[in-house]
């Protein structure tokens, strides 16, 4: 293959979507009852297509490793879902959600997905409200909105800090609906081990039953692949413990291409790393970023004096403090995008300006946010004369009625109140932008196998704006999937249940039992966690905020050497038929060495800086991001070939009919 | 600081489980509760003996996954905090901790700390959601104003995070905190008034047959659920409950 086949509509960019539901293929009722779907992962994009699929009348079956449903990692989604509803009337247009998509993404992403994307995102308001989904809301009881990074409206509806969960659990109990009308077999505590293709189809797959232990075969039409990111292959991320790349990898194995990996997104507001024994990082969310000023001191005296406990943050005066973002960036300040603003962080702490023990820490501070909002309602209360002792109470009610649950969970982890003193944050490993290779249907390079939510790589380019993994997985799994599937699966009407008992199933059981025994055989000298942390090290330090040719290359031997040594040495308690957290453990990792590998390649290819890639040769000389338009406005899509650093890469080009390419300015 | 630590060890549902004792040095006062028990399987799976298997996932407080009882205290000492919240501070140098899995007829063991709670599930499945078609096309959102207090009491009640804690800490074994939560959520929304009569017949109907034990008001659900859901939610299933059953 050698051009990737975007399948992207012709006609006006406004009218493709419409156009192609117009076009493609439908299923009627009485056959879609004859036709089974696989969704593997239940988070907002696999639990909201199994949902509409489920609906549409096709039989599927759910797959996730948690205990329910409801667990995946969309719930810890905090800040809000945006929609290009403009109900501020604050200048808020479905375009301008695209433009600034696109813009957000430093134009690596394709169009029409992203413009699909932006139609559809007013309609995921209106159903999670038709759904029960009980978003924040006005005095006159209409949807409340906030604001983002990267964007001048307010187009973010919310659920205080909770929006991932209620969006989730609004998508969990459509699929409980299904569950209860038998449309849906849920499969809990099961784990997709691999994919089975026939015929050069996706057909099944064989999972893992994790209490049990036992290897499963099931059969479908078609298998969506909603398994989230990658970003755990760093070890420290704010992804929860089980996040993995499984699923998206062995379906790379059998043949999908694997685009954009070196896309991925370091989030600014994260509570720093505390020591060696951290094992996950706490995200504060991005909407924090509405009322909290982000600093560091301005003389270097004065952020060695703090480090080493001789100076509180709260006795700097104003003029000692340097705002990095509002002096960098004034159109946008503490709202630039989250690879500018972690970029930034990463700058003045390199430069020595950091404010915690390990010298890695800016400060994000409410002060002014506190006493502005205390004046405020001072004043509607008509306490004209009141104190600042007043109002610093009045203020900081309201900021707790805003973030209340970001501060306590502030508190708990690191033992200050972000109240009276201000949050330390640095950046920390939050999303990944590139993923399974998809086309403008979502289906991946192979046949019948499709990709939704963060798992695969379509609509964020290499940056993604904040508020928009919620919409994008909704969008997919309740807007798009449902209409594209329909188009593939016009083919299988006659086709009849697959059996699980073809060759192709039993082979690739055995496959699996094989490397099941690899991983159980090695010698035992160090346990998983103990590569994982390695592999984390390897990746944060050279494929991390900023990459560098050398970087890239020890990177790529490195991991490879890792790889091997760890199936020589990893150490696995237990038994290989049973419940066996290790060897799950091992599992995955065994997937990240591999991947790893891939994302260093993919960075070192991409000579150029963009969005969260940052190359440190290819930079302005005010260190801003230098894009290269003319050789790397393409996906890389890479084809597996036996070994990571050895893969096929191929292009897709991006174009763009209906934007500007521009330097990327939030100046 | 040094702690010792009395873990609950059970192979799988079948067999009987007992207590295991390890003492842990070096443990770190920043350190959250799980980063400790995983400095505690590392030092087995050295040893080369089996780690003890517990529930988690996010470790940030919100996917309702961890569990497990502390010291006698489902999530452990600290109010409003799930056990992946909670820090070793909380502890003192030379403190004796007991670790049990939640103990519930309707959560039986699967392993070590780790129950089934999918009648949980089975209980959401048989009415915790308004029957409306995902791909269709609703009204548009603020074509339904809802009372500021209203949205807000009705955000409050679905923060649940279906945890178990509650059915933990009652001496009944009671999930009326959970049931109550869910039903309160629409109830108190006119979205989901519709099928209010059904949906709380059905759900308590599933509370029951899944085992969980009544309710006595004794509060001790509300005092250790870790995201702080009111026990006005039980009270409003009651009401709830009671109307539809004259009307069923």
């Amino acid at each position: 293959m050698a051009k990737l086949e975007s399948k992207v509509p012709n006609g006006p960019l406004a009218e493709k979507w419409s156009k192609h539901k117009n076009d493609i293929r439908l299923v009627n009722p009485a056959n879609k009852r004859n036709i089974d779907i696989i969704v593997i992962g239940t988070g907002l994009a696999g639990a909201s297509a199994s949902a509409s699929l489920a609906e549409l009348g096709y039989n599927v079956k759910t797959f996730c490793y948690q205990d329910s449903p409801r667990r995946a990692h969309s719930i810890a989604a905090q800040g809000g879902v945006n929609a290009a509803k403009n109900y501020q009337g604050d200048g808020d247009s479905v375009y301008r959600l695209f433009y600034d998509t696109i813009k957000g993404g430093d134009y690596r992403s394709r169009e029409a997905n992203v413009h699909r994307l932006a139609e559809v995102s007013t309609n995921i308001i209106d159903q999670c409200v038709a759904q029960g989904v009980p978003f924040a809301r006005e005095y006159g009881g209409l949807l409340d909105n906030r604001s983002f990074g990267g964007v001048q409206v307010s187009r973010t509806f919310y659920a205080k800090g909770q929006t991932g969960q209620q969006l989730l659990l609004g998508a969990y109990s459509a699929m409980n609906r299904q569950i209860q009308r038998g449309k849906i077999k849920s499969y809990t505590r099961h784990e997709m081990l691999d994919l089975v293709l026939v015929d050069g189809k996706a057909r099944g797959i064989i999972a893992r039953n994790l209490v049990t232990g036992e290897l499963e075969r099931h059969s479908a039409h078609a298998v969506v692949l909603a398994t989230g990111g990658y970003g755990n292959v760093f070890y420290l991320s704010t992804y929860c413990m089980g996040a993995n790349v499984m699923a998206a990898w062995r379906a790379h194995r059998r043949g999908a291409h694997f685009a954009n990996p070196c896309f991925t997104q370091i989030h600014p507001t994260c509570i720093p790393v505390s020591g060696d024994h951290q094992s996950k990082l706490t995200l504060m969310s991005e909407s924090l970023r509405n009322d909290g000023r982000i600093w560091v001191p301005k003389k270097l005296e004065d952020a060695k004096a703090i480090r080493e406990g001789k100076l509180k943050p709260t006795d700097l005066a104003e003029e000692d403090r340097d705002y990095y973002l509002e002096r960098r960036y004034p159109a946008f300040g503490n709202l630039v995008p989250r690879d500018v603003a972690s970029r930034a962080a990463k700058e003045r702490c390199d430069a020595g300006f950091g404010v915690n023990k390990t010298g890695e820490a800016v400060y994000l501070d409410f002060d002014s946010a506190i006493m502005r909002y205390g004046r405020e309602k001072a004043n509607t209360m008509g306490l004209k004369d009141a104190d600042d002792k007043k109002v610093r109470v009045l203020g900081e009610e309201i900021v707790e009625a805003k973030y209340g649950n970001l501060f306590q969970m502030y508190e708990k982890i690191v033992n200050e109140n972000p109240y009276k003193t201000p949050m330390k944050i640095y950046p920390a490993v939050h999303y990944a932008m590139g993923g399974l290779w998809v086309d403008y249907n979502l289906m991946t390079s192979i046949p019948g196998c499709y990709a939704a939510g963060e798992a695969n790589f379509s609509d964020h380019g290499a940056n993604r704006l904040g508020a928009s993994a919620l919409m994008q997985g909704l969008a997919d799994g309740y807007f798009v999937l449902p209409y594209t599937i329909g188009d593939y699966l016009a083919d299988d009407i006659q086709t009849g249940s697959i059996s699980t008992d073809l060759p192709e199933f039993e082979a690739a059981e055995e496959a699996v039992k094989e490397r099941l025994e690899k991983l159980m055989s090695g010698s035992g000298k160090h346990s998983v966690d103990y590569y994982h942390k390695k592999l984390g090290k390897i990746m944060w330090n050279k494929c991390g905020m900023s990459r560098n040719e050398q970087g890239l290359k020890e990177a790529i031997k490195e991991i490879a050497e890792l790889r091997e040594d760890f199936y020589k040495n990893v150490r696995i308690p237990g038994e290989l038929n049973a419940m066996n957290s290790e060897l799950e453990k091992a599992h995955r990792v065994a997937d990240f060495l591999e991947l790893g590998e891939l994302f260093a390649v993919d960075a070192l290819n991409r000579n150029e800086s963009c969005g969260g890639h940052f190359r440190e040769e290819y930079q302005t000389e005010e260190g801003e991001a230098l894009r290269d338009d003319e050789n790397y406005r393409y996906v890389a899509a890479w084809e597996y070939t036996g070994v990571p650093s050895e893969a096929k890469l191929h292009k897709e080009e991006l174009v763009y009919e209906n934007i500007e390419l521009k330097t990327r300015s939030y100046k | 600081m040094k702690i010792h630590l009395n873990v609950w060890r059970q192979k799988n549902a079948q067999t009987n489980g007992k207590f295991e004792t390890y003492d842990l040095d070096n443990i770190s006062e920043d350190m959250s509760f799980l980063e400790m028990l995983d400095v505690l399987n590392e030092g087995l799976i050295n040893d080369g003996k089996e780690p003890v298997v517990f529930d988690h996932d996010c470790r940030e407080g919100i996917c309702g996954t961890c569990s497990m009882v502390i010291n006698g205290k489902p999530h452990g000492p600290q109010k409003l905090t799930t056990t992946c919240q909670l820090h070793m501070r909380s502890f003192k140098d030379g403190d004796h901790i007991t670790i049990e899995p939640f103990r519930a007829g309707a959560f039986p063991v699967i392993k070590d700390l780790m129950v089934d709670r999918s009648a949980f599930d089975r209980i959401q499945q048989a009415g915790g959601y308004i029957s409306v078609n995902t791909s269709g096309r609703p009204v548009d959102a603020n074509a339904i104003p809802i009372e500021k207090d209203k949205a807000d009491a009705s955000f409050n009640a679905a923060t649940c995070i279906g945890c178990g804690a509650c059915v933990a800490a009652c001496k009944n074994a009671s999930a009326m905190l959970f049931t109550s939560a869910k039903v309160s959520q629409y109830a108190l929304l006119p979205q989901g008034r519709v099928e209010a009569t059904t949906r709380v017949l059905n759900m308590v109907k599933q509370m029951d047959l899944e085992g969980f034990g009544n309710c006595t008001n004794t509060g001790a659900c509300e005092i250790e659920c870790p995201k702080g859901i009111s026990l006005e939610n039980i009270a409003r299933m009651n009401r709830e409950y009671l109307s539809a059953s004259i009307k069923g």
